[in-house]
């Protein structure tokens, strides 16, 4: 198993299907009445928050937690970053403390890998600006094949600003090495660059992109792309790529939808869909968790 | 380093009359079948267990409910190992809280096996007792465990593994010594 996840761009098949194989054996220990087990006592993970997160923090906590591993949660706010402490210095403090495992989510791209360039612990990327974001992805495939039974040969539609995206360019990277299909989907100044140059086919109509989707993965559409011109207004885009029921028949019948969250209802999602079928938002949350664990379990466990 | 076969410990049938045994004393030490479940421990105490569920079955016109234990999370050696061996799922879809929990398991060894997997029932809910069955007990005890249901006691060196194979698993069903040869 690796020893830092700072991204998917180079982590094989293998090794993203013992991730989701043993995220299944920790979604067990999660359905107990008591959700812990004592895998990896003693050990301590620190998380690192210099970007605002409710889920993604609180869920490698109460995967940490599930193993009886101890936590620290260290938001930037409430640091010696607010006084000006370097992201090494940080990172090099925490370690002589004796972190196992870094937990990082910082608002630039690279931040987890200057972090694990200055520490002897395990790092996770939980998301670096517009870079990668790597437990989403993992979470969402675990959650594709838990519903499809398989991810090979599914064809997967991303919706939105793939361009600014961590969670679509991490699930691009995974779901090519499992042997999925990506299509992409959005404004075409919201497109990526360098899609083209990859394979992959990107769509400006959702339409098409729809079309025999398996998965369709909707992303969030953060609101200040519209003070960078990227986008004319909110209404266009919702009239042109918002997901609705009507819309998604053009999808296979047991399309899954899925979203990263938080969602902005009646922007990405018609609201009637966020909590109901096909929609598997909140399963994504649950096996957040599991997979998690499962990541935690792997590159702290032996040595 | 090489392993050979030194010595057979049951064949086919052999192994078949001691389960038949085994079941038969489960019965008789629980005074039937009520409150009674058996959890087999990944991976040959599952085949196992089934067989003697099976095998109660037949005796009693009872069933027993079966479930599967993966002990990975409770083992106490994950740091010394220097790999992370892979978890399975648990799929015990009982309450085990006031039952009479029979663990079956392949071999009994040093122990810890067995610690781990009371460990691990323990935090499902609180049985009314753990019983232990085994197809061998090789000896070697490291922790004061010692087992309800014996296959055959067999005294073994520690240079020697038992290899139990099940039909299930590798298609045949016998226990045998292997010896490791330099």
């Amino acid at each position: 198993m690796f020893k830092h996840l700072l991204g998917l761009r180079d982590v094989g098949r293998e090794e993203i299907l013992t991730v989701l194989d043993t995220a299944r054996g920790m979604k067990e220990v999660l359905g107990r009445r008591i959700k812990k087990v004592p895998t990896l006592r003693g050990r301590i993970v620190v998380l690192l928050f210099f970007e605002p997160s409710t889920r993604t923090r609180v869920s490698f906590e109460l995967a940490a937690k599930a193993l009886s591993a101890d936590t620290v949660s260290i938001t930037a706010a409430a640091s010696s970053v607010a006084k000006g402490e370097s992201l090494r210095d940080t990172v090099r403090t925490l370690t002589a403390m004796g972190a196992d495992m870094l937990v990082i989510r910082h608002p630039a791209s690279g931040a987890a890998e200057a972090a694990a360039r200055a520490t002897t612990a395990a790092v996770i990327n939980a998301g670096d600006g517009t870079h990668e974001h790597p437990t989403q992805a993992l979470l969402d495939l675990f959650t594709m094949r838990e519903a499809k039974g398989r991810l090979e040969g599914l064809t997967v539609t991303i919706v939105g600003d793939i361009r600014h995206s961590r969670v679509a360019r991490s699930n691009v990277w995974a779901l090519r090495a499992v042997g999925a299909e990506v299509r992409l989907a959005g404004p075409a100044t919201l497109l990526p660059p360098e899609a083209a140059a990859l394979g992959i086919p990107c769509y400006t109509t959702l339409e098409q992109a729809l079309e025999g989707a398996d998965v369709v993965m909707a992303l969030r559409l953060q609101l200040e792309r519209m003070r960078a011109n990227y986008l004319p207004s909110l209404r266009e885009y919702t009239r042109l790529y918002c997901i609705t029921r009507e819309r998604l028949r053009l999808a296979k019948p047991d399309v899954l939808l899925m979203h990263p969250g938080p969602v902005n209802r009646g922007v990405e999602l018609a609201p009637d869909l966020v909590e109901n079928a096909p929609s598997v938002i909140e399963e994504q949350v649950t096996n957040g968790v599991a997979v998690r664990m499962a990541l935690l379990y792997l590159m702290l466990g032996g040595e | 380093m090489a392993l050979a076969e030194k010595a057979q410990i049951f064949d086919r049938d052999g192994m078949r009359r001691a389960l038949t045994r085994i079941a038969h004393e489960i019965i008789e030490r629980n005074k039937g079948t009520a409150g009674v479940v058996l959890i087999g421990i990944r991976r040959r105490g599952v085949p196992l267990a089934r067989r003697l569920a099976e095998r109660i079955r037949a005796i009693e016109g009872q069933g027993v409910e079966v479930g599967v234990l993966d002990i990975t999370l409770y083992r106490d050696d994950l740091d010394r190992l220097g790999y992370q061996p892979v978890v399975h799922q648990t799929e015990i879809p009982f309450p085990v809280t006031d039952k009479k929990v029979v663990v079956v398991d392949d071999v009994i060894y040093t122990g810890r096996t067995v610690r781990a997997a009371m460990d691990a029932i323990m935090d499902l809910g609180r049985p009314k007792a753990i019983q232990l069955a085994v197809l061998v007990d090789r000896g070697h005890r490291e922790l004061p465990i010692k087992p309800d249901y014996v296959g055959k006691n067999v005294p073994t060196s520690r240079r020697e593994i038992v290899a139990v194979q099940v039909e299930e698993i590798d298609g045949i069903d016998r226990v045998v010594i292997l010896e490791e040869r330099d």
